[in-house]
C-alpha cells in the first residue's frame, strides 16, 4: 500500500465518534410488546385514560398491519417481541434546573459538543434533550413562556396541555398511517412538543437531541408542532447512539401543522450509528414525518443532513392544503460501508396555486445503495399548482449503488411539475484531480477532493445560512441579540457541515493508486 | 380465496382456450415449438394475470382485459378484405417490402415483397416455425421477457400467431424500410391475436422496420404482440412503431433489442389509438460504443389510457442512450410514463439522457410519470427529466399578438410539442401521414 493511499485509508478508518455508552442509571422494562406493555408504559408516564385509550387502539391497528418491504433496502426479519420499549434515566425529582441533571449526563452532551450550557450561554438555542426516550431538561422555557410559546417534552405538555394535544395529536399522521407510525403511536415514550401561538415569532431556534443509550432499546419518540396564524418557528433537531453489535430501532412520527400565514421550519441532523464496517450494528431509522399547511399562505420547509444509520426509510411530507402554501425539501443524504437510504419526500399539492420545491442530494461510498423516492401529486383542482424537483446522485467507487424513482401524479391541466435528475461522475473528478494534485501536495489533494464533493450540496448547507441571515434582518433589534440570533442559526450549519466533512472523510477512495 | 371460488382465475379461460388451439394448429408446429409454448403456458399461469399492487403495473389497472375473455383469433378467413381494403394503411408512395397480417394471420394476397439481396430471409414467422428453422430455434423467445418479465409475454409466446422473421447475414443492406401491418377487422366474438416478430440483424447490416397496428372494425378486440430484435456488431437498425388501434382495442405490446458492439439502434413509438394500451420496449446494451434512442409520442383524448415503459439497460461500459418521451392528454386520458435506466456495476463511461414531457390539455386528464434510475458504476453521467404543465403563454401571447386566433395558436403550439419525436422519423412518407394524423386529432382535442 502506498503512502498515499494510507494516509486516506486512516482517514477512512476512523471510528464512529459517539459511540459512546454512558453510565447512567436507566429504568428499563422488560422486552416484548403487549396492552400490558403499553399501559406500563401509560402508567409511568401518568397519562390520561383517553391517552391510554388512543395507544392501544393504535396498537390494535398495528397488529392487523403488515411491515412494509417497498423500500429499496433489505435487512433481517425484526422480532418486535425482542426490543425494550421503554427506558429512561432513573428519576430522582422533578427537575427545574440545569443543576439538577445528572452532571453524567451533562457530561455526555459535551462529548457530543451540545452542551446545555454552553449553548444556553452562547447561543442562545433552547435545546429540549431526550436521553433514551425521556425529556431532559428544556432550557429558556421561561423566556419563551413570556411570548407564549409552549416548547416542552411530549409527556409534560400532556399533563400541562392536555386539549391542545387530544386537538392535534394524530391530525397529520393519522394512528393506523402505516405500520412503524402505528407502532410509534402505541409505544411512544416521549419527544417533544411546540406551540406557537397566533402572531408570534419564535425569537431563537428551538432545537431537540436525541440519544439512544441503552442496547436493544427502541426510541420512539413523538414529535408535534403547532404553529398558529402568521406564528414562525424554526425547529432543528439531532440523532446519535453508542455502538451496539445489535440494531436498534428508531420509529418517530413527526407531526407539523402550520395554519394561515405560518412558517416552520424543520431541520434534522441525523447521525445515528450506522453500524460497523462489515455493517454489523447501527440503527434502522424507520421515520414518518409529515407537515400540513391546513391554512392559507403556510409554509412548510424540511431540511434534513442525512449521514448515520444503518438503514433511512423516510419521506418528510407536505400537505398543501390551504390555498398558496408553500412546501420544501432540502436534503443530503451521505451513506458508506453497508448504509442503506431509502428517503425522499412527498408533497400532495391540494389548495390552488400551492407551491413545492424538491431538492436532494445523495452520495453513496463503500458497498451501500442510497434512494431517492418522491411523490408530486397534483390533485385536481389545485389549479396552478407548480412543483420543482431536482435530484442528485454521485457515487464514489464502483460497489455502492444510486437509485432515483420519483413519482409525479397529475390531475390539474394548470400544473406546472418539473423533475430533473442527473448522476454525476464522481469518481473520475476527485481522482483526476488527485492525481494531479499528487506531483504538488498529497494532503491538499485530498482536501481539493473534499471541496468538490461537497461542491455537490452547497445549496442545502446554504438553506440554513441563507435562512439565519435572513432571519437576523427580518427582526431588528440590539446589535447583540442580532448577533446572538445568527450563532445560534450557524450552530445548526456548522454542526451539518462538520458532520458531512467528517462522514466524507470516511468514504474511501479505492481507485488511487500510488 | 372466497373470490376464487364464485368465480374462476380469469387465467382459466385462457388455459382451456389453449387446447383447442393445440389442436387447430396440428401440422403446422415442430415437438420444439409445442413445447416452448405450454412451457410459456405454464410460466403464464403461474404468474397470473399482473394486479395493481404489482410495482410494474401500480397505474395500469389491466382487469378490462382480464374480464373479457377474448377467443385466440380463428383460423384466417379473408372476409372479403381485398387490396383496395388496405388503401388507408399504406404508407403512400413509399417503396417497401409490405407484409400485411389479417387478425394475426400472414395474408399474402395483399402483402407486397420486393426482390432482396442473396442470402436474407424474410417471411412468416409461423412459416419457419413449421419448417423447423434452426435460426428461429436458436432465437425466438430468449429474450423477450429477460429485461423486464412479463406475463403477456408468455400468454403471447403461448399463443403466437404469426409475424415478421428476418434474418440478414452481415454485412448486408434492405434499402427500402419493412411495413409489417397488422389489421383487425370484425369478427363474431372479441377476439385476441397474438402477433410475433423476430429479426436478426447481422454483423455490418442495416434496416429499417415499421411496426403498424390498425383497424378496419371498431369492436372490441385484443392485441398482444411480441417483437424480438437481435442486433449484430455494428449494426444499423432503425425501428418505428405505429399504434393507431381502434378506440375500443386493448393493446399491450413487448419490444426487445438485444445489442452487441458499436450497434446504431432507434425505436420510435407513437400511440394514438387503443382503449387501454401498455408498451414495454426494453434496449439491453450488451456491447461498448452502443448508441441507442427510445423515443415515444402518445397524443389520447376521450377515455383512453396508454402506458409506456422502457428500459434502457446499459451493461457494458462506453455506451450513449437517448430517450424523450412526449405525452399530450385531453379528455379524460390517462397517461403513464415509467422510464429506467440501470447502469450495471461495469458499465464505465455510460452518457445517458432521458426527457419526458407532458401536456394536459383538459381538467380530467391525469398522468403519472417515474423516470427512474439505478446506477451501479460511479464514472457515469445519466440525466433524467420530467415535466408537466401547460403550454407556454408568453409563446401563446406571441402567436396571438400576430393575429392568430387562440384555439389555432394553441393548436401550433400543441403541435410543435408532439414534434419533437416526430422529427426523428427519417421515413418521409410515414412522417406524412403522421403529421396529418397528429393534425386531425389535434383539431379534436
Amino acid at each position: 500500500m502506498s503512502t498515499e493511499t494510507s494516509t486516506i485509508e486512516t482517514l477512512a478508518t476512523r471510528d464512529y465518534k459517539y459511540g459512546f455508552v454512558t453510565e447512567i442509571e436507566t429504568e428499563t422494562i422488560p422486552r416484548g410488546l403487549n396492552e400490558d406493555v403499553i399501559r406500563l408504559i401509560s402508567g409511568k408516564k401518568g397519562e390520561p385514560e383517553w391517552l391510554l385509550e388512543w395507544r392501544l387502539k393504535a396498537y390494535r391497528n398495528w397488529q392487523k398491519m403488515e411491515e412494509p418491504h417497498w423500500p429499496n433496502v433489505s435487512y433481517p426479519h425484526l422480532d418486535y417481541q425482542d426490543i425494550i420499549y421503554y427506558s429512561a434515566p432513573k428519576p430522582k425529582k422533578q427537575l427545574n434546573s440545569l443543576d439538577e441533571v445528572d452532571p453524567e449526563l451533562l457530561n455526555t452532551f459535551n462529548k457530543l459538543g451540545i452542551s446545555l450550557e454552553e449553548q444556553m450561554r452562547l447561543s442562545g438555542v433552547a435545546v429540549d434533550a431526550v436521553f433514551d426516550s425521556v425529556s431532559v431538561a428544556t432550557t429558556f422555557k421561561d423566556k419563551l413562556a413570556e411570548l407564549g410559546i409552549i416548547f416542552c417534552s411530549f409527556s409534560e405538555a400532556v399533563r400541562e396541555h392536555p386539549e391542545l394535544i387530544q386537538k392535534y395529536l394524530g391530525s397529520v399522521v393519522p394512528p393506523a398511517d402505516n405500520f412503524f407510525a402505528a407502532l410509534n403511536s402505541a409505544v411512544f415514550s416521549d419527544g417533544s412538543f411546540c406551540f406557537i401561538p397566533k402572531g408570534v415569532r419564535c425569537p431563537m431556534e428551538l432545537s431537540t437531541y436525541f440519544r439512544i443509550n441503552t442496547q436493544d432499546s427502541g426510541q420512539f419518540e413523538r414529535t408535534l408542532i403547532v404553529a398558529e396564524e402568521g406564528a414562525y418557528v424554526s425547529y432543528l433537531e439531532g440523532c446519535t447512539a453508542p455502538m451496539f453489535d445489535t440494531n436498534q430501532l428508531h420509529a418517530a412520527v413527526v407531526e407539523i401543522v402550520a395554519m394561515d400565514d405560518a412558517t416552520v421550519k424543520y431541520s434534522t441532523v441525523q447521525n445515528w450509528y450506522p453500524g460497523d464496517k462489515e455493517g454489523k450494528g447501527g440503527i434502522y431509522n424507520f421515520v414518518t414525518k409529515r407537515g400540513k399547511c391546513a391554512g392559507k399562505n403556510a409554509k412548510i420547509s424540511w431540511t434534513q443532513v442525512e449521514t448515520g444509520s444503518a438503514i433511512t426509510w423516510k419521506y418528510p411530507a407536505v400537505i398543501l392544503q390551504g390555498d398558496g402554501s408553500v412546501g420544501e425539501f432540502y436534503s443530503v443524504a451521505v451513506t458508506n460501508n453497508h448504509q442503506q437510504a431509502d428517503t425522499g419526500t412527498k408533497m400532495i399539492h391540494i389548495g390552488k396555486n400551492t407551491r413545492s420545491t424538491i431538492v436532494s442530494k445523495g452520495i453513496s461510498a463503500g458497498v451501500s445503495d442510497n434512494s431517492y423516492r418522491g411523490l408530486v401529486s397534483v390533485l385536481k383542482d389545485a389549479d396552478g399548482a407548480r412543483n420543482f424537483s431536482q435530484c442528485d446522485s454521485l457515487l464514489i467507487g464502483d460497489t455502492c449503488g444510486a437509485h432515483t424513482f420519483p413519482y409525479s401524479q397529475v390531475r390539474d391541466p394548470s400544473a406546472q411539475v418539473e423533475h430533473e435528475a442527473s448522476h454525476l461522475e464522481g469518481g473520475r473528478r476527485p481522482d483526476f484531480l488527485l492525481q494531479s494534485a499528487r506531483y504538488l501536495d498529497r494532503r491538499r489533494g485530498f482536501d481539493d477532493r473534499q471541496r468538490l464533493l461537497q461542491g455537490s450540496f452547497p445549496r442545502i448547507a446554504d438553506g440554513i445560512r441563507r435562512r439565519s441571515a435572513k432571519a437576523a434582518r427580518h427582526q431588528p433589534g440590539r446589535k447583540r441579540r442580532l448577533k446572538r440570533r445568527v450563532m445560534s442559526f450557524s450552530v445548526g450549519a456548522r454542526r451539518a457541515l462538520h458532520l458531512l466533512r467528517a462522514r466524507l472523510a470516511q468514504c474511501k477512495t479505492t481507485k488511487i493508486k500510488g | 380465496m372466497t373470490t376464487s371460488e364464485t368465480k374462476p382465475r380469469a387465467e382459466e379461460h385462457y388455459l382451456a382456450a389453449f387446447r383447442d388451439f393445440q389442436t387447430q394448429r396440428a401440422g403446422r408446429e415442430t415437438p420444439w415449438s409445442r413445447k416452448l409454448r405450454a412451457n410459456a403456458l405454464q410460466g403464464f399461469n403461474a404468474t397470473g394475470f399482473p394486479i395493481v399492487r404489482d410495482e410494474e403495473w401500480k397505474f395500469t389497472d389491466v382487469r378490462p382485459i382480464t374480464e373479457r375473455a377474448f377467443a385466440p383469433a380463428p383460423l384466417h378467413q379473408l372476409n372479403g378484405l381485398a387490396s383496395g381494403g388496405i388503401e388507408d394503411f399504406t404508407l403512400g408512395d413509399l417503396q417497401s417490402n409490405r407484409l400485411v397480417f389479417v387478425n394475426g394471420h400472414y395474408t399474402p394476397e395483399l402483402s407486397q415483397l420486393q426482390a432482396l439481396p442473396q442470402g436474407i430471409t424474410l417471411g412468416s414467422l409461423a412459416e419457419h416455425i413449421a419448417h423447423g428453422s434452426e435460426l428461429v430455434q436458436e432465437h425466438l423467445a430468449r429474450t423477450a421477457g429477460t429485461t423486464a418479465p412479463s406475463p403477456f409475454t408468455e400468454l403471447n409466446t403461448a399463443f403466437m400467431q404469426d409475424g415478421l422473421f428476418l434474418h440478414i447475414p452481415n454485412g448486408l443492406v434492405i434499402e427500402d424500410p419493412i411495413h409489417l401491418l397488422f389489421l383487425s377487422k370484425a369478427s363474431a366474438s372479441p377476439v385476441m391475436t397474438s402477433p410475433r416478430n423476430l429479426i436478426l440483424v447481422g454483423a455490418n447490416s442495416q434496416v429499417t422496420l415499421i411496426e403498424h397496428y390498425a383497424s378496419t372494425a371498431r369492436d372490441e378486440y385484443f392485441t398482444n404482440a411480441v417483437t424480438e430484435i437481435v442486433a449484430g456488431r455494428n449494426a444499423v437498425v432503425d425501428h418505428y412503431k405505429l399504434q393507431m388501434e381502434s378506440e375500443t382495442a386493448f393493446h399491450v405490446s413487448t419490444m426487445q433489442v438485444q445489442q452487441e458492439r458499436d450497434v446504431r439502434f432507434a425505436s420510435h413509438l407513437v400511440d394514438l389509438g387503443g382503449r387501454l394500451v401498455r408498451n414495454n420496449s426494453n434496449a439491453v446494451m450488451g456491447g461498448e460504443g452502443i448508441e441507442c434512442t427510445l423515443n415515444g409520442l402518445f397524443l389520447i383524448a376521450g377515455e383512453q389510457h396508454v402506458d409506456n415503459h422502457t428500459v434502457m439497460d446499459h451493461a457494458r461500459p462506453h455506451c450513449n442512450s437517448f430517450e424523450v418521451y412526449t405525452g399530450v392528454l385531453g379528455g379524460s386520458a390517462r397517461g403513464v410514463f415509467n422510464g429506467k435506466i440501470f447502469v450495471r456495476r461495469d458499465a464505465q463511461k455510460t452518457d445517458a439522457k432521458q426527457s419526458n414531457r407532458n401536456l394536459l390539455l383538459s381538467n380530467d386528464a391525469l398522468i403519472n410519470t417515474k423516470p427512474q434510475l439505478e446506477i451501479f458504476a460511479d464514472d457515469v453521467r445519466c440525466t433524467h427529466g420530467a415535466t408537466i404543465g401547460q403550454l407556454d403563454e408568453d409563446a401563446l401571447f406571441y402567436l396571438r399578438a400576430r393575429g392568430i386566433d387562440k384555439n389555432t395558436a394553441r393548436g401550433i403550439l400543441t403541435y410543435a410539442f408532439a414534434n419533437d419525436v416526430m422529427s426523428g422519423i427519417k421515413v418521409e412518407p410515414l412522417r406524412a401521414l403522421l403529421e396529418r394524423e397528429v393534425f386531425t386529432r389535434l383539431a379534436r382535442m
